[in-house]
C-alpha cells in the first residue's frame, strides 16, 4: 500500500503544480522576490517544477532602496545560482521621475510607494502573470484571496468580484492590460514554511536569526538604526539580541529579541509563539483593522 | 515530524453558530494568536456583544465585518500534531451556493451544522446534497446548540433520525453525528461532562483520527501532461520529461502506458523529481515522467495504462452548477471549458433538468440554469476530452466554464459518464 505524503509534500505537489501551469498558460510570466523567506521558498518551489530546465521566466525585485545588506547579498548569490534573469524595479526611479512623492517626518516609510512601483514594473515588462510569495495565514483580507487573483488595467483587486476557483483548475484568462497574481503559497502557514526550510536545509538570509544590533523601542516593536530613519524623542538606542520575523522595507520591519541561531530554534519559538508575524513585526499592517484590503485594492503585493 | 493533511468544508449561516465554531476550534486548539484575540475583543466590545465574538475571527473583509454576515470563501488553517487542517468556510445562505460548491470541491470532508433547536432545516438539507454532489467522502452533522436543549439526548435522536431518513437518497459513504455546543466548548475539542450519554469522538477527535488515505484513487492511473521539459543543454541533450501531477492511480518504471488521444504506447523509463528519481508516483504527486521511445506528447495529453483508460469524448453529460449573475446557462450558447489540463470550446446542446436544491425535485421543463442553479446539461466540445466519471474521479471528472467575453469562470461541472449519442 502506497504511503499518504506529508503535509509538507503534498503542499510542495500543489505549488509546484500551480507554477507549471501558469507557465504553460501565460506568455510572460515573472517571480516577485523580495529575498523574504516566504519568497525565497517559493524560488525553490520554481526550480523544483522545471528542474532539468531552468526557469522559464525571469524573476522581479521591488526596491525600496531601504533595504538590508545581508538580503541584497544573499538575492544575488541566489539569482545567479538559479541563472534566471533579474528585473530590479526601484522605487527611487519613481520618486526621481516624480510619479510618487517621498513621505517626510520620522515615521516616513517607503512602504505604501512600492505599489507604484510594483505595477510600473509590471507594465513596462508587459508581464502577464506575477508570482507572489503571500500566504492566506498572513492576514484576513489575504484570507479570502484566489491562488490566480485577477487584477483590472490599473492594477486593482475587487474582492466582491473573484472568480470562483474549483477543484485545481485555475482561470487565468484576461484581456491585454490586465495582469493575474498567482499566490503559489496560498495554503502554506509560518510554520510550514519554517518546517520546509529545515527539511530542504534552505540557506536564508542571517537576519533571520539571532544576532546583535542597534535598535531603538517604537509602536512596540524594535527598529534597527539605519540610514533612513529618525529616531524622536524620547527613543534610545541599545543593543539588543534580535532577529527578523520577516523582512520587508527596513524602516517599516521590526525585529523581536531572540536567541533562536538556528532553524530548529526558530521553530520551536514559531510553534510556541502567541503573536502573529505580521502583528508583531510590521508597522503597515497596523493602520487599521482593513489595512491590507485596502492596499491589496490599489495593486499592493 | 511526518503530519497528513485534512481539507475540510464547513457549511452554516452565522445564526447556526458556524463561525463560533470554527473560532472555537482554532482558539481550544491554541492556533489563535494573541493579537488576532486582542483585535477580535476590541471589535465585539465595540460591537456591544456581551462575549467575545469568535466569529470575527473568520469574517475579514470589510463588508462581512459591518455587516455581519460571510461573503466569500475564507480558507482557515490550524494543525494538531496529528494532522494540519485546511479549513473552507463558506456561507450557507442559498444565494451563496457557489461559494458552498467551491469550498466543497477540494474538500476531504465537510461539517453541517444544525441548530439543535430547529432541528433539521431546508438549509441542513441543501448542505448535505451539495456535500454529495461534489462527493465530499466524510460528513460530519454538528448538532449545535445542545446547551439550549439542555443537553438531550432525546433531541440529539430525535434529529438524527430524522436526517439519516433523508440522506438515504443522497449518495454519502460516511456519516457521522455530533452534539455540540460550540459557544460553550462542548464536544468540540474537550469531551462535555453534559453529555454523558455521548460515547462518539468529539469534533476535533474525529477530524484528527478520520480515515482518509482509501478516498483516493489508486487504482485508474491518470496523469494529464502538464508541461514539456526539454532543457537542450549540453548535458541533458536529448531529454524529454513530461511534468505533471497524478490525477489517479499508481505509476511505477517500466509500467507499459499509452498516450491519449494519439493511442500511442511506450513504457516509463524514470520517474524524475529535482530531488531525484523516485519508485513510485501517486496523487498527489507533481513528478516528471520519461518514456522510453520518443512520441510526440504535448500539453493536454494524458498518460494513462493500456487496459484503463478514458475513451477520448467530445460529447459530455454533466451535473452544473452556474456560478454568473450576468448570465445563463442556456442551450445554444458557447463557452470555453478548462478540463485537467486541456482547453477547448464547447456547444451547450440540452438542459434535461434543473434541481431544486431544497427538494431535490427535477424540472424537465426549465430552458436555463442562472446564478446559484444547478441542473444537467449536455455540452459538444471541439477538442475529445479524456474525462472519467465524477464518482470514480474528482480530479478527471470535474470541469469549468469560462465565459469568452468576459473570462469570468460561470460554471462548474460533474460529469456523468458519456452522453447518449456519443
Amino acid at each position: 500500500m502506497t504511503a499518504g505524503l506529508s503535509h509538507l509534500r503534498e503542499l510542495e505537489a500543489e505549488s509546484i503544480h500551480i507554477i507549471r501551469e501558469v507557465a504553460a498558460t501565460f506568455e510572460r510570466p515573472v517571480l516577485l522576490f523580495s529575498g523574504g523567506k516566504d519568497s525565497i521558498v517559493m524560488l525553490r518551489l520554481a526550480e523544483k517544477a522545471f528542474w532539468p530546465c531552468k526557469l522559464p521566466f525571469p524573476v522581479m525585485h521591488v526596491d525600496t532602496g531601504h533595504n538590508f545588506d545581508e538580503v541584497i547579498e544573499y538575492r544575488d548569490r541566489r539569482v545567479a545560482e538559479t541563472g534566471c534573469r533579474l528585473v530590479v524595479a526601484s522605487v527611487q526611479d519613481d520618486i526621481d521621475a516624480g510619479r510618487v512623492r517621498e513621505l517626510t517626518g520620522p515615521r516616513a516609510s517607503r512602504n505604501p510607494l512600492q505599489t507604484t512601483t510594483l505595477l510600473r514594473g509590471i507594465e513596462e515588462h508587459r508581464f502577464d502573470a506575477a508570482f507572489g510569495g503571500a500566504r492566506r495565514d498572513e492576514e484576513k483580507a489575504r484570507a479570502k484571496e484566489r491562488v490566480l487573483s485577477f487584477r483590472d488595467e490599473f492594477g486593482q483587486w475587487d474582492p466582491k468580484r473573484q472568480r470562483p476557483e474549483l477543484w485545481h483548475l485555475y482561470n487565468g484568462r484576461h484581456h491585454p492590460g490586465e495582469h493575474i497574481r498567482v499566490f503559489p503559497l496560498s495554503n502554506w502557514t509560518e510554520l510550514d514554511i519554517w518546517q520546509y526550510i529545515a527539511e530542504e536545509s534552505i540557506e536564508l538570509p542571517s537576519i533571520y536569526f539571532a544576532h546583535e544590533r542597534d535598535v531603538f523601542r517604537r509602536d512596540g516593536m524594535w527598529l534597527a538604526v539605519n540610514p533612513w530613519i529618525t529616531l524622536l524623542d524620547g527613543e534610545t538606542v541599545e543593543r539588543r539580541v534580535v532577529r527578523y520575523r520577516t523582512v520587508g522595507d527596513a524602516t517599516c520591519t521590526g525585529a523581536v529579541e531572540s536567541s533562536a541561531a538556528t532553524v530548529a530554534e526558530v521553530i520551536a519559538e514559531v510553534a510556541a509563539t502567541r503573536i502573529t508575524e505580521r502583528g508583531a513585526t510590521r508597522a503597515d499592517d497596523r493602520a487599521s483593522e482593513a489595512a491590507m484590503e485596502d492596499r491589496k485594492r490599489e495593486g499592493y503585493f | 515530524m511526518t503530519t497528513e493533511m485534512l481539507r475540510f468544508a464547513t457549511a452554516g449561516s452565522v445564526d447556526d453558530g458556524k463561525s463560533t465554531l470554527i473560532g472555537r476550534l482554532l482558539y481550544d486548539s491554541k492556533s489563535i494568536f494573541d493579537d488576532q484575540l486582542a483585535a477580535v475583543e476590541a471589535s465585539s466590545e465595540q460591537m456591544g456583544a456581551e462575549y467575545t465574538n469568535l466569529a470575527l475571527l473568520t469574517d475579514g473583509l470589510r463588508a462581512e465585518r459591518e455587516q455581519g454576515i460571510t461573503i466569500d470563501v475564507a480558507y482557515r488553517y490550524f494543525s494538531t500534531p496529528r494532522r494540519k487542517f485546511i479549513i473552507a468556510d463558506t456561507p450557507g445562505h442559498v444565494q451563496y451556493t457557489r461559494n458552498m460548491v467551491t469550498g466543497a470541491s477540494t474538500a476531504d470532508l465537510a461539517i453541517v451544522l444544525i441548530d439543535a433547536r430547529k432541528g433539521v432545516l431546508e438549509q441542513s438539507r441543501r448542505h448535505a446534497f451539495i456535500a454529495s454532489l461534489l462527493r465530499i467522502p466524510h460528513l460530519v452533522l454538528a448538532v449545535n446548540k445542545m446547551d439550549l436543549v439542555d443537553y438531550s439526548e432525546e433531541r440529539f435522536e430525535e434529529i438524527r433520525s430524522e436526517f439519516r431518513d433523508f440522506a438515504r437518497k443522497l449518495d454519502i459513504a460516511d456519516l457521522t453525528f455530533i452534539p455540540v455546543s460550540a459557544l460553550h466548548g462542548d464536544n468540540v475539542v474537550e469531551r462535555s461532562a453534559a453529555t454523558p450519554w455521548y460515547e462518539g469522538s468529539t469534533l476535533l477527535h474525529h477530524l484528527e483520527e478520520v480515515h482518509i488515505a482509501s478516498d483516493r484513487n489508486l487504482i485508474d492511473a491518470r496523469f494529464p501532461v502538464q508541461y514539456v521539459l526539454r532543457p537542450h543543454g549540453a548535458e541533458f541533450h536529448d531529454y524529454r520529461g513530461y511534468a505533471g501531477r497524478v490525477a489517479g492511480g499508481v505509476f511505477r518504471p517500466g509500467d507499459e502506458v499509452v498516450v491519449l488521444p494519439s493511442g500511442f504506447s511506450s513504457r516509463i523509463a524514470r520517474i524524475d523529481t529535482f530531488d531525484g528519481p523516485v519508485d513510485e508516483a501517486y496523487p498527489p504527486m507533481s513528478v516528471t515522467l520519461v518514456l522510453e521511445d520518443e512520441i510526440d506528447i504535448s500539453r493536454g495529453d494524458m498518460i494513462c495504462r493500456p487496459h484503463n483508460h478514458p475513451m477520448p469524448n467530445q460529447d459530455l453529460d454533466a451535473m452544473v452548477c452556474w456560478l454568473d449573475d450576468r448570465s445563463e446557462l442556456a442551450p445554444g450558447r458557447k463557452l470555453s471549458i478548462l478540463h485537467t489540463t486541456r482547453s477547448a470550446r464547447v456547444l451547450v446542446r440540452d438542459l434535461q433538468y434543473r434541481l431544486d436544491v431544497n427538494t431535490l425535485h427535477r424540472d424537465g421543463d426549465a430552458t436555463s440554469l442562472g446564478l446559484n442553479e444547478i441542473g444537467r446539461a449536455t455540452f459538444r466540445s471541439t477538442l475529445p476530452l479524456l474525462a472519467d466519471e465524477y464518482r470514480r474521479n474528482r480530479e478527471t471528472g470535474s470541469f469549468v466554464l469560462i465565459d469568452e467575453a468576459t473570462n469570468n469562470t460561470v460554471g462548474a461541472g460533474m460529469l456523468l459518464g458519456s452522453a447518449p449519442g456519443s
